[in-house]
């Protein structure tokens, strides 16, 4: 039941995407159409999943024993970075359609900032390691959601007659507040 | 349409029933935009009646602020545009209608009026007017109230009811922070369908939000879908609850709060619900049960804003999920 009580908080509650404004980035950027919205969001999902599990070991085998909890920062970083590096690797082995569908937005992952920021708050929150896990799917399940919304809404405002100067990331950016509005319904939810 | 005929006019109709096809020219069966925008502002002068009924003239205040932010907006609008007027139509002065309905009674009237400005100026314009916005514009406004001014969006104490002044709190507030045991439930329900108690202005009484309802039905202007799929959601996902221990009555979370008055004028908004018959159904149900989960578990005694707009941002997926098959082809 707490298991279930923080995917619904990372999914719904506490939305990376719209209650917390982490990978801003990647919303705008990709939520152009929805097949790559999709994959986005996948490929985002897999990645905070394997980034929660090695930070927590890099955390608490590495970081805790030896004292230097200070370096966090540069080592989650080093960490995410070179994760994002070997998972492009073998995206490009296994699935060449979606690497390219992917293109420049799967080495964005690395610095994006909702993986940097669910290992912060994992550590933060100490999470035991299935808790851990279970709150980087429900994140990557809330940026998927959030990605896919958007991109169905735009491609239904790819007909509408957006006035010239919204056009692209300015309405994008209007619409993901008024989502937010709307999911501030969601604010102190409990199970 | 199918008997639809011109004067005098010799027309082939092919078929019968739901399946007939008529041959070019079409006669316009006469519903304009404007007729069918003041035709919905008029379905809810019961709801208004009411509210000035049970709290007082003084309500007009906030309601003719809303409707003169967001009739002025829409007049700016258009004349910064240099579009055609679209004033004339109706539709913004039925969104500050609608908005002024859903503000508490003793809200202030220059607030409202920036509600109005927002619902028009963030709610529609900013997506291309009339038929491009996603997101029910008076629901926006009120969104942006919400989280504006949430002292002044919560405060009920003007709403000392008008013929026993007893509750101050609205039923849903006194369910969830109150003693709900002060609502007795054979009262409640009576209280409910009057709309004797605390609550936004024109959500109070269900009679006159059936009323308004019964308008939009019988000239066909609302989908009959999306009330029935809501309020049926809401008695199906109350009632599951209420059965395993959880919440009040099925019919207590129909009648309460905005429940009622966002079926019948809020969901049913053309531009904002899905096209198909079945993604109506799938609307209205997903509605009832995101309102139902934030009244039992959220943090807030109401949740249908926000539901509605929520649902208003799955609309383009439930188009496209509930597209008709073309006949003869294969998904």
């Amino acid at each position: 039941m707490e298991l279930f009580g923080i995917f619904i908080t990372a999914t719904l509650i506490n939305n990376f995407v719209l209650s917390q404004f982490l990978g801003i980035c990647p919303f705008v950027g990709v939520s152009g159409k929805l097949s790559s919205a999709v994959s986005m969001g996948m490929a985002t999902t897999f990645v905070l999943t394997m980034a929660a599990m090695v930070t927590y070991l890099v955390q608490h085998f590495i970081l805790l024993p030896l004292g230097i909890g200070f370096l966090q920062t540069v080592a989650f970083i080093l960490v995410i970075a070179a994760l994002v590096q070997f998972v492009e690797m073998v995206i490009k082995k296994v699935s060449t359609a979606l690497y390219r569908a992917l293109g420049i937005f799967l080495p964005l992952i690395t610095t994006n900032c909702a993986i940097m920021g669910l290992c912060i708050f994992a550590a933060m929150k100490d999470l035991s390691f299935i808790a851990c896990i279970v709150f980087a799917i429900g994140a990557g399940a809330g940026f998927t959601l959030a990605l896919v919304l958007m991109a169905g809404i735009r491609e239904e405002l790819e007909l509408a007659s957006v006035p010239r100067a919204l056009r692209g990331a300015g309405i994008t950016l209007l619409t993901a507040g008024i989502l937010a509005l709307s999911f501030m319904g969601f604010a102190g939810m409990k199970f | 349409m199918a008997t639809e005929s011109s004067k005098g006019g010799s027309l082939q109709v092919i078929g019968e029933g739901n399946l007939s096809l008529v041959t070019s020219p079409h006669a316009h069966f006469g519903w304009s935009t404007a007729r069918i925008m003041w035709t919905v502002s008029l379905s809810l002068v019961p709801c208004l009646a009411s509210a000035v009924w049970f709290f007082g003239a003084g309500v007009l205040a906030p309601v003719a602020g809303a409707v003169i932010g967001a009739a002025a907006t829409e007049w700016v609008v258009a004349r910064l545009n240099h579009k055609p007027q679209t004033l004339p139509d109706g539709s913004a002065f039925l969104t500050g209608l609608l908005l002024g309905l859903i503000v508490p009674p003793g809200f202030s009237p220059l607030h409202a009026l920036l509600g109005g400005v927002v619902s028009i100026g963030i709610g529609k314009a900013v997506f291309g007017g009339l038929g491009d916005n996603i997101f029910n514009p008076a629901l926006v406004g009120r969104a942006f109230l919400q989280a504006s001014f949430p002292a002044g969006m919560t405060d009920w104490s003007a709403s000392v009811a008008r013929v026993d002044a007893v509750s101050q709190a609205t039923p849903l507030g006194l369910y969830k922070f109150g003693d709900p045991s002060q609502f007795a439930s054979d009262i409640a329900t009576q209280k409910l369908l009057v709309g004797n108690v605390g609550g936004c202005l024109g959500e109070t009484s269900a009679v006159a939000i059936l009323a308004g309802a019964a308008i939009l039905l019988v000239t066909r202007i609302a989908h009959w879908q999306i009330m029935v799929s809501m309020v049926l959601g809401g008695f199906v996902f109350g009632g599951v609850l209420h059965l395993g221990g959880v919440g009040p009555s099925p019919l207590f979370h129909v009648l309460s709060g905005g429940f009622l008055f966002g079926a019948v004028f809020m969901a049913t908004d053309y531009v904002t619900s899905p096209t198909t018959p079945r993604g109506q159904w799938i609307f209205g149900l997903g509605i009832a049960l995101l309102t139902i989960l934030i009244r039992e578990f959220g943090g807030l005694p109401e949740g249908v804003m926000y539901s509605i707009l929520m649902m208003n941002a799955a609309v383009p997926l439930i188009n496209r999920g509930t597209r008709p098959r073309i006949y003869g082809a294969k998904r």
